[in-house]
């Protein structure tokens, strides 16, 4: 009798078990589902732009719903240019902020300085683009345009970055807008790499009389490579996506613009901007083609960067 | 002969330079933080009273509050969140026990990190196909849903790191006293993660609640009152969005109270996960 019951519960036992670990399973292969069906759900959307506009529809400036021609090159030239100047700002700073916090921060002050950092990262991307709209524009539009347009547009080459009248929103804004927001993944990535070169080898270095900007430079920096790249990437995959905060300030013309400081768009400012109101097949499937080309673009950029950061995570990486 | 020249004075130089830039740069980025919390609190608090808690979203001109965006944010949050969150707990579980070092939880675990930073706007695309599409209108369990995919990955990723914080120890303990896997998962390791698992709650539940462009085309919007899952329904993020870029001062200064009120929620969620897990770390691994 007791050995009956007892063989009953570990039955039981085991076909729990099996239901349980199925569901696990199952979960995995959702989150596997979930990357297919975003693919699928694009190609489908975007079938029917594909087959107007086939690859024309890259290199087309045009954007015209009326007479129902759609180009992506104006979008995507903002994407790119948008998600440059974020880099060209938040690179430097995020390597400034990491290398102080790792090498010249008092221990006591790290906690809440990299906290404070890392809260950027917390505050949602529509708070951004209101703050953005609201208070750096203007500040942009008043103050640092005109000097820009008036100091910078006479010079040859670098001028033509900055003509036409200041404006507030547009490139130059969304781009400044971006770096503050990939500023904290960009620095907690730093930081983290720069951490974990080895303490040996900033010794020996101090032992030849080095400097800690020489360590930082000729030792850590080359050492964490990889990771630091890897950061930089994931930054860039989060600034090309990035539509709240863009959509405020980008102006949202379809025109491309040598200036800087002209209104322009991004890929995710069109979707956001135009797809609830967008009639007609053609027009929705060419906004569906935007978020595919969108989605190739950050997933080819991601994917690397976290195949650069798994391979440091995997230790082959690291040359000593 | 001439001794050699030093350049020691010049490396000193360089070093107090690269300090001070280095400085200069953290200063900027508290800097910013500082500047986006005072705009917010300067233009947002003056507007906050208890009306925006009472009355639904005005017309332009009349007075009115953001009852029905912040009921509506926070129904399809907890919504996106019971959907997700199991979901992910688990497949977090299964990388962390189960498949630990198959090719499946490798392929998984780099599919997951992708979407974690993939543009939400794509979710949105991709929940108008699924949902808005075959129901033939916005509702607000799209929006739930996509929410929930949002939240995900979140969950998966500090489900599987958390529970690998657990010591090895405890589950041969437990599978030595006979038990199968999925008890000593739930009754062991679950428990002994408790704190680490909640974090990745509170962290996802911050990340989805000012998720604005996927709900653009989900959820849609919705300017009245109203609780039915199956219609369009108002949220804070949209609500925001439309208030903020109308040319409508009353709007854009509801717009700034919405702002202040995701945005302390988000701080005080994340500062939270965060104090939770610093408890937890110093008692993750006593044994090892």
């Amino acid at each position: 009798m007791r050995t009956d019951q007892f063989r009953g519960q570990l039955r039981r036992e085991a076909r729990i078990e099996r239901v349980f670990r199925n569901a696990t399973l199952a979960s995995v292969l959702l989150v596997l589902a979930l990357l297919a069906g975003v693919i699928i759900a694009l190609v489908h959307g975007a079938w029917p732009a594909l087959k107007a506009f086939s690859w024309s529809f890259v290199l087309r400036e045009k954007w015209n719903p009326v007479t129902e021609v759609f180009g992506a090159l104006g979008p995507l030239y903002g994407t790119i240019v948008t998600s440059l100047i974020a880099l060209l700002l938040a690179v430097p700073l995020s390597f400034g902020i990491a290398m102080f916090l790792t090498e010249i921060c008092p221990r006591w002050l790290r906690g809440p300085i990299s906290t404070g950092i890392e809260l950027l990262a917390s505050i949602p991307s529509i708070v951004y683009g209101i703050w953005g709209l609201f208070v750096l524009a203007p500040i942009l539009q008043h103050q640092v345009q005109p000097w820009l347009i008036e100091h910078v547009g006479p010079m040859p080459v670098v001028g033509n970055l900055f003509q036409g009248p200041p404006f507030g929103i547009g490139l130059l804004t969304a781009g400044l807008v971006l770096a503050i927001m990939v500023l904290p993944f960009i620095s907690s990535v730093m930081r983290e790499v720069f951490r974990m070169a080895p303490v040996s080898l900033k010794e020996a270095a101090y032992g030849l009389g080095a400097t800690q900007w020489n360590i930082v430079w000729h030792v850590v920096l080359p050492w964490s490579r990889a990771g630091v790249i890897g950061g930089i990437m994931l930054g860039l995959g989060r600034a090309l996506g990035e539509t709240m905060a863009v959509t405020f300030v980008i102006g949202n013309a379809h025109r491309i613009n040598a200036s800087l400081l002209a209104p322009a768009t991004t890929i995710s400012a069109v979707i956001a901007n135009e797809f609830s109101e967008a009639v007609g097949d053609l027009y929705t499937s060419a906004l569906f083609y935007l978020g595919l080309l969108l989605f190739v673009l950050t997933f080819g950029v991601i994917a690397a960067a976290r195949l650069l950061l798994l391979r440091l995570e995997s230790g082959a990486g690291r040359r000593v | 002969m001439k001794p050699p020249r030093s350049n020691l004075r010049r490396r000193r130089l360089m070093n107090a330079v690269a300090f001070t830039i280095s400085g200069i740069a953290t200063a900027v980025g508290l800097a910013v933080l500082v500047a986006i919390l005072w705009t917010l609190l300067s233009r947002g608090l003056g507007g906050l009273s208890l009306d925006v808690f009472r009355q639904t979203t005005p017309a332009p001109g009349s007075n009115g509050g953001l009852l029905n965006a912040i009921f509506g944010s926070v129904v399809m949050t907890l919504l996106g969140i019971l959907i997700g969150a199991p979901v992910g707990l688990l497949a977090g579980t299964y990388l962390a026990e189960y498949g630990r070092r198959g090719s499946l939880s490798t392929v998984v675990r780099f599919i997951n990190d992708v979407l974690l930073s993939a543009p939400s706007i794509i979710i949105g695309l991709f929940v108008y196909t699924l949902v808005v599409v075959r129901m033939g209108h916005f509702s607000a369990i799209a929006g739930a849903i996509a929410l929930s995919l949002i939240a995900m990955p979140v969950m998966v990723r500090t489900t599987e790191d958390m529970l690998n914080l657990v010591p090895r120890s405890l589950r041969e303990g437990s599978a030595g006293l006979g038990a199968q896997p999925w008890r000593t998962i739930t009754r062991i390791i679950f428990p002994a993660a408790r704190s680490g698992l909640l974090t990745g709650l509170l962290l996802a539940v911050a990340r989805i609640s000012g998720e604005t462009a996927p709900l653009l085309f989900t959820a849609l919007n919705n300017q009245f009152w109203s609780s039915d899952l199956m219609h369009p329904m108002a949220n804070l993020p949209v609500v925001i969005f439309q208030f903020a870029m109308s040319p409508y001062e009353d709007w854009q200064r509801l717009a700034w109270v919405g702002a202040v009120l995701i945005t302390l929620f988000v701080l005080v969620l994340s500062i939270l996960a965060r104090s939770i897990s610093s408890l937890f770390g110093q008692h993750a691994n006593p044994g090892e």
